[in-house]
């Protein structure tokens, strides 16, 4: 029995590519890793925004109105749903001067009870050094 | 000797990263480290059959037929990334699997390296 654990690093802006999408989808995929795997066995993301990455995180997201797409809010609340570990970085939201109350930082509407946490860089450098592979988005 | 697990998400055409992320597991495979190659989004392209080679576009199928027969590699596409693309199971490349993204999730579980080239 072992597991593995893998950061999704996400830096790219929401909607201008597939990247932060392909991300939070891969890093939902582990939900379902146990059918390739022994018993026991598991892959555990972390999904780190930082940089431009962090307006990924921003409510009220419009992605099925404007494209008829499920939005990145939604993927979002899927992880957290799911109890995926989702950090933010703090320094990078300051300086886009991104409060708090604008972010995603719950899946409680549809019955979640992980909440995404906001973290200083160094958090998340800790992070990525803890972690067995590390992928940036 | 190692086992590397590769992802790749930017097309055949357009980008040179599928190109790279080949090259760099015909080397590893060379070495005689296996190679587990995984293709997501725009990168799906590559595990279509019936590419023509022109000296002015990437063409790698020859290489990836050459690199299935090795035995030490194996390649997978993700299956909505493709049938999202148009491409079905009818047009798949011989030697290639089809799967959900959990199968790269549980490729990276045994793989020494894992490299993501071209998240773009």
């Amino acid at each position: 029995m072992a597991t593995r654990r893998l950061a999704f690093v996400i830096r790219s802006l929401p909607y201008k590519t597939e990247a932060s999408r392909l991300a939070l989808t891969h890093a939902i995929a582990s939900q379902t890793v146990e059918i390739y795997l022994e018993d026991g066995d598991l892959v555990e993301p972390v999904v780190c925004f930082i940089g431009d990455g962090v307006m990924n995180c921003l409510k009220n997201q419009q992605a099925m109105k404007n494209y008829g797409l499920t939005s990145i809010e939604q993927h979002m609340k899927n992880s957290l749903l799911l109890d995926l570990k989702v950090l933010i970085c703090k320094e990078d939201l300051d300086k886009f001067g991104i409060k708090e109350d604008a972010l995603i930082m719950d899946a409680e509407d549809i019955g979640g009870e992980t909440k995404a946490q906001i973290v200083p860089y160094s958090e998340i450098q800790k992070e990525m050094e803890a972690v067995d592979h590390l992928q940036f988005f | 000797m190692g086992k590397l697990t590769i992802g790749c998400f930017s097309s055949l055409v357009g980008s040179l990263s599928l190109d790279f992320a080949v090259k760099l597991s015909e080397a590893a495979v060379k070495k005689g480290h296996s190679v587990d190659f995984w293709v997501s989004s725009n990168a799906t392209m590559l595990s279509k059959k019936g590419q023509r080679a022109f000296k002015d576009y990437s063409a790698l199928a020859k290489t990836l037929q050459e690199l299935f027969a090795t035995g030490k590699f194996q390649a997978t596409a993700c299956e909505a990334c493709a049938e999202a693309r148009g491409y079905g199971k009818e047009d798949t490349m011989e030697g290639w699997k089809r799967h959900s993204m959990d199968w790269y999730l549980a490729s990276t579980f045994s793989a020494d390296r894992v490299l993501l080239i071209g998240g773009d």
